[in-house]
Order: structure tokens, then sequence, then C-alpha cells
């Protein structure tokens, strides 16, 4: 154990794995892995579904899959890492602070941090869900951990509240291991998912989706005995005459993921109240100097391939960082969220990297849009910079667009750049 | 096959807890039963967590006599059980003149209960000391004897004193009837057995009404549960200047909805006050949430509900008593007696607000009520009043930590992320005197659970550390006790499978 | 008798809704079809459905008592329940590791349903 590292990552999930890799490919001699769980992976570990590396691999396999190619890399490059260790503080200037069993307590100097702790869930609370409080109530994740990590069924007739893909993919897999999914209810009146999760997991296996449709209220005092269902409008308000008992004895939440950036605030790290998340600038560095931040941390990706993308960037920097101990930026371009977006990451470019690198540029749009859209960046004179043509946009599924150093030209006049999405 | 006790108390919230701790410095068998599968899981867990000063109780009433008791025993009794208490002192917060009727009523009040320190401020003054007050409020009462305790901690830590001094503890006990002798109570029949004893607590809450009616005491004393909800916010998003309780003036129906600080360090907002007609129905509603928002955000303006990490809701056992002293005209009094139709039975009931802050004063009132009767109380020489806390890894300093983790590795690993809360302080629930043995009892005692992940990080560790402390499969770790699982089977057991390839579309 | 059956494909994310005619399992066309992969999908639908399947099998003596596995190839849509069941009676031994064969040749489809990860001894 040393005192002091070139790079310090926090969380080994698919973001922290490819920033290691990456600090170590560009020039840091000492990267740190600190991971919570008693093992590396993160997430992916418990995401035991296919689906992962078709964009960076061509490939279709599944989440520990996915990881274990990373993990054996880190190995491979000689990374050091700490596991079943919680960070408990960070500075600044870049203390970390960190705890575990073996060691006790660990005050480690980091010269560059990348932050990667992925996200929690939104909970039963935060939605003000009424009703009762019995045993039976998890998030998706939660119950994912237990049916898929330690073994174990919470229930065995589900209601699940939120067409994400984790509460569709827990369909199927709980459903697979002999329990009875009743319902699965979205307050949207659209799909927060993918379509390919839809068919696979709730039409392949006959569960019934309904939309604009949600809980009204718990029942149960111990543990659940059922959950009653009732209509929304747009406005999510109740729509009298629509009430419904559905028998069970667990409701799921896929209700939505937050960035996990309780540390990040310990850090004086900026937030962003809409992604609440970091914000970051082309090499995912925060507002602290020498701090990082990479995946779903700086806001919740959908792709675990731009993560790695991603983390590499952010790994990228931090060793430069790490060696420099220079931010050297020049000028930097805002990122502005136009018209039918709600967020664009990351929020400004470096025009120098711009001449060098690629920038891709991760969105969420607000409304759907089921027909051909152009998403386009548009300077401040209304220029189009860069655009793609996408066959839809949809809330559930974030567009991206990579800015090549091909249009740095026609960026050099630009002080701000926005990101619309419209119908073509 | 019965077991001979001198005293048994029914109901181990705050006040039987209290009323053991305080009877266990006597020569006397004592038996603390309790329906649920812990202490301290009815109201006593549900509140606001406050020791009232006591301005607010009518003079001459039960109420306002224990509750000025309790409120002056707290300091001393919280560093002896070792439990967090803080004398931050509290407000009531007038915006216009009838509410300035009412701060110098409740003065009157105050002082009529003899409640020290009392004094009436100005608006100015209370922005001063609160800038994140009502910009409209013209006055305030300052009561500088109120303070903010954690009353879980002091519930179980009452129970453990009375247990450590010799008090036998049986919870998941519930009591069902009196066995009588003529008019005397001999014993007691439980859902674990018969009981002998030569006295009766009644301590029960919620359920005190039909405890005393099972003796054919007070037939027309009836206890109808008010209902409170409450929601916190995350201690990281939302401060006030500095801890207190910022009250409304009070109406009939109660204190009113307050905006508090809590030793945890989160603020919490409620409680409203409405019927229900079940004793079990702690339901949160979308009308009460909105109605306790409502009071919150007219005191405190800059609350936010992007900042709400958690709900709950409790039950008062409102009761109908007329105060003793005739000349009062008051029907919602603390019941403290022995009745005369029945040999055995000290009777309390009704204890809603401030009824927590009251406890220790019921305590010595049960005490007093006993010798009148007769009863020789005689001290043990060997009472222990004093009961070490146990280590909280969050509350020391980083040399303390490293020490602690030096000394039991436990202590190193993290489980409850979100409030800090280790392994270590875990496994010393699960195997103090009154063992932790259900996910809530853990959830109680550490904190664990109550941050902004509401359980999501630290449910499958806990459940596995209980699992393997208990030596019980995790599919018998319980939530709060017997009906409530947390996990139904292994993955791979299926008894019943529900996919077949009909479903297969 | 000709009828027209909505299947929702899934080849891209778009996830189109096709109106598929068809006799029996014979796809006669594709009403609204938006591109070639459409049609290639709504027969695959019909005549031979394949899905890949994830799922755990229990471990002796690993770190975690399940290990992670999936389907080498695309599976046939009717036989996943019977795989499922077949899943539970799977008991193998740490450590266990990453592709290994764990029910070789699945339901006689000649198919292997493999590990997805390393899972190491408990210490």
């Amino acid at each position: 154990m040393k005192a002091s590292y070139d790079v310090i990552v926090i969380g080994s999930g698919p973001g922290g794995l490819a920033a290691a890799i990456a600090a170590k490919e560009n020039g840091a001699d000492d990267v740190l892995i600190i991971e919570r769980d008693v093992e590396l992976g993160g997430i992916l570990l418990q995401c035991i579904h296919n689906g992962f590396g078709l964009e960076l691999f061509n490939e279709d396999i599944p989440g520990p899959t996915y990881a274990q190619h990373f993990i054996e890399k880190t190995k491979g490059h000689g990374v050091q890492t700490l596991m079943d260790t919680m960070v408990l503080d960070i500075t600044p200037e870049r203390i970390v602070f960190a705890i575990n069993k073996d060691l006790g307590y660990l005050e480690l100097h980091a010269r560059a941090i990348v932050l990667a702790m992925g996200c929690r869930e939104r909970t039963r609370a935060q939605i003000l869900l009424p009703g009762a409080r019995p045993a039976g109530v998890y998030t998706a994740g939660t119950a994912q951990r237990f049916v898929n990590v330690e073994g174990h069924m919470p229930g065995e007739k589900f209601v699940i509240l939120g067409s994400g893909d984790i509460g569709m993919i827990m369909a199927r897999r709980l459903t697979i291991e002999g329990a009875r999914v009743e319902r699965v209810l979205e307050i949207m009146p659209y799909l927060t998912g993918l379509t390919r999760n839809y068919v696979q997991c709730l039409l392949d296996y006959g569960i019934t989706l309904q939309k604009q449709r949600t809980v009204n209220r718990i029942i149960g005092r111990d543990r659940v005995e059922a959950i009653e269902a009732v209509s929304v409008d747009d406005a999510w308000n109740p729509i009298p005459g629509t009430k419904e008992i559905i028998p069970c004895d667990t409701l799921l939440l896929s209700v939505g993921l937050i960035p996990e950036n309780e540390l990040s605030k310990k850090a004086g790290v900026a937030l962003d109240p809409v992604t609440n998340g970091p914000y970051v600038d082309d090499r995912f560095m925060t507002s602290v100097p020498g701090i990082f931040a990479a995946g779903n941390v700086v806001h919740v990706y959908d792709l675990v391939d731009w993560v790695t993308e991603a983390g590499y960037v952010a790994g990228k920097g931090a060793a430069h960082f790490a060696q420099t101990d220079k931010v050297e930026t020049g000028t930097e371009i805002p990122l502005k969220a136009g018209e039918n977006i709600r967020y664009v990451v990351p929020h400004k470019i470096s025009k120098a990297h711009l001449a060098e690198e690629t920038v891709r540029l991760q969105m969420r749009a607000i409304t759907p849009i089921e027909e051909r859209v152009l998403v386009t960046v548009e300077d401040q004179n209304g220029d189009v910079i860069a655009k793609k043509g996408e066959a839809y946009a949809r809330p559930g599924e974030i567009l991206t667009l990579a800015i090549k150093p091909t249009s740095f030209d026609a960026a050099q006049k630009a002080t701000s750049l926005t990101v619309n999405v419209r119908k073509r | 096959m019965s077991e001979n006790y001198d005293v048994i108390i029914i109901g181990a919230g705050i006040v039987g807890s209290m009323v053991a701790r305080f009877l266990s410095k006597y020569k006397l068998d004592i038996l603390l039963i309790e329906k649920e599968s812990d202490v301290g899981m009815g109201t006593s867990s549900a509140n606001s967590a406050a020791v009232h000063a006591g301005y607010d109780a009518l003079p001459g009433t039960n109420k306002a006599l224990t509750n000025v008791m309790g409120a002056e025993m707290w300091p001393e009794i919280s560093q002896d059980l070792g439990i967090p208490f803080e004398r931050c002192g509290d407000y009531v917060v007038a915006v216009d003149e009838e509410d300035l009727k009412m701060l110098n009523l409740l003065l009157e009040r105050g002082q009529a209960n003899r409640v020290p320190g009392l004094e009436i401020i100005d608006g100015d003054e209370m922005r001063r000391r609160e800038p994140l007050v009502r910009p409209d409020t013209i006055g305030a009462l300052w009561a500088p004897t109120g303070g903010i305790i954690d009353p879980f901690a002091a519930t179980i830590a009452a129970a453990e004193n009375a247990v450590m001094n010799g008090v036998t503890l049986k919870r998941d006990t519930a009591f069902e009837d009196f066995l009588m002798d003529g008019n005397r109570i001999t014993s007691i029949h439980t859902s674990r057995g018969d009981f002998t004893c030569r006295w009766v607590v009644n301590a029960a809450g919620l359920y005190a009404d039909e405890v005393m009616h099972k003796a054919g005491v007070r037939p027309e004393f009836m206890i109808r549960p008010r209902r409170g909800e409450y929601v916190i916010l995350d201690k990281v998003d939302f401060q006030l200047t500095r801890n207190t309780i910022l009250f409304p003036t009070p109406s009939d129906k109660g204190k009113g909805i307050v905006v508090a600080s809590s030793l945890h360090g989160n603020v919490i907002v409620g409680p409203n006050a409405n019927f229900v007609d079940d004793k079990t129905n702690k339901d949160i509603t979308k009308e009460g949430i909105e109605e306790i928002w409502s009071g919150g955000k007219k005191l405190v303006p800059g609350i936010n509900r992007k900042h709400i990490i958690a709900e709950f809701a409790g039950l008062r056992a409102t009761g109908n008593a007329p105060t003793p002293n005739p000349e009062i005209n008051y029907n919602q009094d603390f019941i403290i007696e022995i009745p005369r139709e029945v040999k055995g039975l000290v009777n309390l009931g009704g204890i809603e607000s401030p009824g927590f802050t009251a406890a220790p004063g019921l305590a010595l009132k049960v005490i007093e009520l006993l010798e009148e009767a007769g009863e020789s109380l005689v001290e043990k020489a060997d009472w222990n009043p004093i009961r070490e806390p146990r280590p909280v890894f969050r509350h020391l300093n980083k040399d303390e930590q490293a020490a602690l983790v030096a000394r039991e590795p436990a202590y190193g690993r993290i489980v409850c992320r979100c409030e800090m809360v280790t392994e270590g302080e875990i496994l010393a629930e699960i195997h103090a005197p009154i063992p932790a043995d259900t996910y809530d009892a853990l959830k109680r005692r550490t904190w664990l659970g109550t941050g902004r992940c509401q359980g999501g990080f630290d449910m499958p560790r806990v459940t596995q550390i209980l699992s393997d402390e208990l030596g019980v499969p995790p599919e018998d770790v319980t939530k709060k006790g017997e009906g409530s699982p947390l996990l139904f089977r292994p993955t791979k057991n299926v008894e019943q499978d529900h996919l077949t390839v009909e479903d297969l579309i | 008798m000709a009828e027209v059956s909505e299947i929702i494909c899934v080849t891209c994310p778009k996830g189109c809704t096709l109106q598929v005619k068809h006799e029996g399992k014979d796809v006669l066309e594709v009403l609204n079809e938006g591109c070639k992969r459409g049609k290639e999908y709504a027969i695959c639908e019909l005549q031979d459905p394949r899905r890949q399947v994830a799922s755990t099998v229990r471990v002796k003596g690993g770190l975690h008592p399940l290990v992670p596995v999936y389907t080498q190839k695309a599976f046939p849509k009717p036989l996943i329940p019977q795989l499922a069941q077949e899943l539970r009676k799977v008991e193998i031994s740490a450590p266990v590791k990453i592709n290994q064969v764990v029910l070789a040749d699945a339901l006689g489809t000649g198919i292997d349903i493999i590990a997805s990860r390393d899972m190491p001894g408990k210490h």
C-alpha cells in the first residue's frame, strides 16, 4: 500500500475499469482502483443478460463477461486494487480517505482522481408512494442483486412500477426463475426503456404492460398483500373510477437512476441540477482541477460501450494531469441544451482539443418524436457545426453525436454551441 | 406452567421501558412484556423526537405535571443511559395578532406549569436567530428547556438498563386477559403463557383501553388513534441554522406541523393529526403529505420537495379521560391511577403528546402510587443506572476511528454507505442485551437504511449478516418480525413454476 | 387462411411494428415494411423464433452461490421454460472458468450453456 498515487479511480464498474486502463496506457505509473464490493466489476456483475459490447466489439455478451474482459486488462496493466473498501471523503486537494477491515483507516494522496461511482436507484420515498410500509417493496436493482448474486427470490408474485430497462429485464428474470409478474405499470404514455426489451422481456413472456397507470397505494401491514393501481392523465393526476386492486406479494420499483454524487459534493465538485452529475468538459474533468468523472456518475447512460469510451477519455485526462499538474484547455466553448433536449454532456469543449480529437456528445430528448429527426449542433449564429440524422428521438434512448476534428474550422468562431433535435 | 413476578408491565414503549427501568431499582421480580418483535415499535418510534418544555399543556392536568417532571429529568437520564439528547430550546412562531395572543397564553400556562426561562421575542430577533423562518414572523415564544432526542435510542436504552438490572423482557408476547380472584388480579394470560403477579402496570399505549377494559376498569374510556405523517429531508441538502424545533401556534388539533432538527442530522417536517379507524393504520397518504408540506412550507419557505428522502406515520393514543381535578375542563388527559374497583392494577392511559417527554415523570408517578398503596419498595444495593453507549463510528474523529478499527476490524467495513454504519455496530446490536434480530430493529438502533438510498445498498449485506449471526437461512430474516420476511426462497428452489410454453406467445 | 399479425421487429433499436400477412407459418408479405430486414425477421419469428437466454446455475464452494450463464447461440423460444427447469438441476463446483460449459447440448439443440464469468472458490 502506498501513500500516494498518480491516479486513484473510485469504483470498478465499466467507467472505472476503462479509466484505470487508460490511465496506465497514458503514462500514469501508480494507478489504484478503490471498490466497495468484494470484487471488481460494479453493477455489471448483476446484469447477467446479453446486450453489452454491441458498439465497441460488435458482440452481444452478458454484463459479467464484458466486465471480465476489462478486469483482466487491468490486471495485465498492473493496476492496483483495494476491495471491500469504502471511500469516506475526498478533498479538493485530492486526498482520499477510505476504510476497510484489514488496513483500517487510509489516507491516500492522488495526483488525479477519477470518480466512477455510478448511480443509485430512486426510492419509494422519493416518489412519495402512499400506503403502508410492509416488507416486499424493493428497487429493481436491489432485487436483481438478490436474485442473481446472493441467490434469493424476494417474492413470488410481482408488480413492477416503471417500464425502464431494469424493470423489464427483471420481469423476464423473475419469470425464468419461476415467479409470476402480474403487471408492469408505466406512468408515462410511452415506454421508457428500449423496445427490444419490451419485446424480449414482456411480450415474449405474456406480461402485461399498462401505460399511464401507476401505483396509488401499497396494501399490507407486514408484507405486501396487494397494490392499488390507478390510471393517470398527462399531468399525473389520478383518473376517477380507474382503481384496481392487484394482489401480489412484492412491488418492484424501476423509477429512475440518480448519479451517486455524495463524494463529488464532498470534493467541492459543481453539479448540474438537470443531470444530478458533475459539470464536465470534453476530457471529463470536473470543476475541481485534477478530479475527473466517468460513466453513470456523470449522467445515466443506456449503452455500456459509451461508458467505457468515457472512461478511456477520463483516464487519459487523469494520467495527463497527474504528469503535468496543469489544466490546459485554452478557449472553451459551452454546450447548451436546445430544442427538445433535456441535457447534453459534456458541458463544454476545448477548441484546442477539438482540433485533434473527436468529441462524443451524449444527449437526452425531452419528448418523443416517432419520425425521422435531425440532431444539430449550432453555434450562436445558428450555423450548423455538426449534424446527424436519426430514425426517431426517444427520452429513454440517449442520442449521441460525434464532433470530429473536421468540424474544427466551423467551430473556430463559436462562442457557444447549442444542441437541438427536430423533426426532419 | 406459569412464572411468578411481583410486577408485570404491559408494553415496552418508552413509558413501559422507563417504568421498568425505574422500578428495577427495587427488590422486585419484574416482567416487561411486548406484543411486537421489538421494544418501542409503536408510538415511541414514530413521533417528532421532541422533549417538550411544557408550556403547551393545560396547568393542573396530568399532562402538564408529568411533562414538566420529564423535561427536567431528561438531561440526567440521557447521560446515565448513554443516549443522544440536546436541550436546544424551541420556538412557537407568531405571524398575526391572534398568534401573539396565543403566545401570551402559552407564556402564562408555562409559568403556571413552572417552566423555566420562557420569553417572548420579537420578529426581528426571531429572524436573527433563525433567518430561514417565515419572513412575516412578528414574534415567537422561546423555550430554552425544550429539546430533541433520539426516541429509538431512548426506548432501547431504558429497556436495556432495565434488563441489565434484572428485569425480564419477553418480546412477541401479547397480553390477552387478566386472571382474577374476585376483584384481585392474580395473573395475566398472554400468547406465550400465564404469569402470576401482584401488580400489573398498563403501559399498552394504543391498546391501553382494551387492557383496562379486561379488568372492568373505565368502560367509557376509548382510545381513538390519531395519525401523524412526517417527511424527512436529506441532511446534505437542507439544514436549519442551528438545532431547534419551530412550532406554529397550537390549535385544538394539537401542537401543529413543525419543522425540526433531529439529532441524526436530518430536518423533519410534520405531523398532521387525523383520526383513523384502525390501530394499525400507519399509511402515508397523498393528502396527508400535501397537508404537512403546506404547513412546513409556511413556517420555513426554503424547504424543497426534492430533498425528501423518507416518509413515515405514527399513531397517537388519543383518549377521552377527564382531568382528575373537576375544576379543569379538559377531556383528553393522561390516566395515572390505581383504580379502586380492582386490586393490583396501576393504570396508565391516553398517553399521547407529551407522552415521550413525560415518560420519566410517569415512571416516578407509578412508584409513588405503589408506595401509597402500601408496597414497600426496598432499594437494591447494586442497582446500576448507568448504561454505557456502544461506539458509533461516524461520531468518532479520525484517530478514534482508526483505533476502533485496529481493535475490531468489523468496524472497518461500512455496510450502510449513506449513513456510514459499520459491520461492527451491526454485530454489537445483534449481540446486545436486547438483541436486534430483524432488519427494522437494526435500523432503529444504528440508523442503517434511513438515508437517501433507503436500504437499496445495505439490505443484501444486512440480510446476510443477520442470517450468519442468528444461524438461520436468509429466508427467515424478517423486516419487523413474524409475517414480514424479506426473501421467499433460494433462486433455484421452485415449487410451482409459473412459466409455461403457453405464456411464450 | 391468410391472416395479418403484428410483430415488433427488434433487428435494430427502432422497433417497427410490422403488419405481417401470413398463412400459418408462411409469410406472404409485410404490409408496411420499412426495410428488408423486417421480412427476414418476420419469417424467423414465425418459423423458428430464437432468443438469447441468460440465467444462473448453482455453484458449490464458490465466492457466490450462483454463477451467471448464457446460451452460446440464440435458443429456440418454445424450449425456454424447459431450459429454465434444466438449469435449476445443475450444480457445479468452484472454481468456474469463464466460457466453461455448464450444460452441453441443452435439450438436444446442439447449443451449450456457458459460464459468463470466472467464479473463484470461497477464499
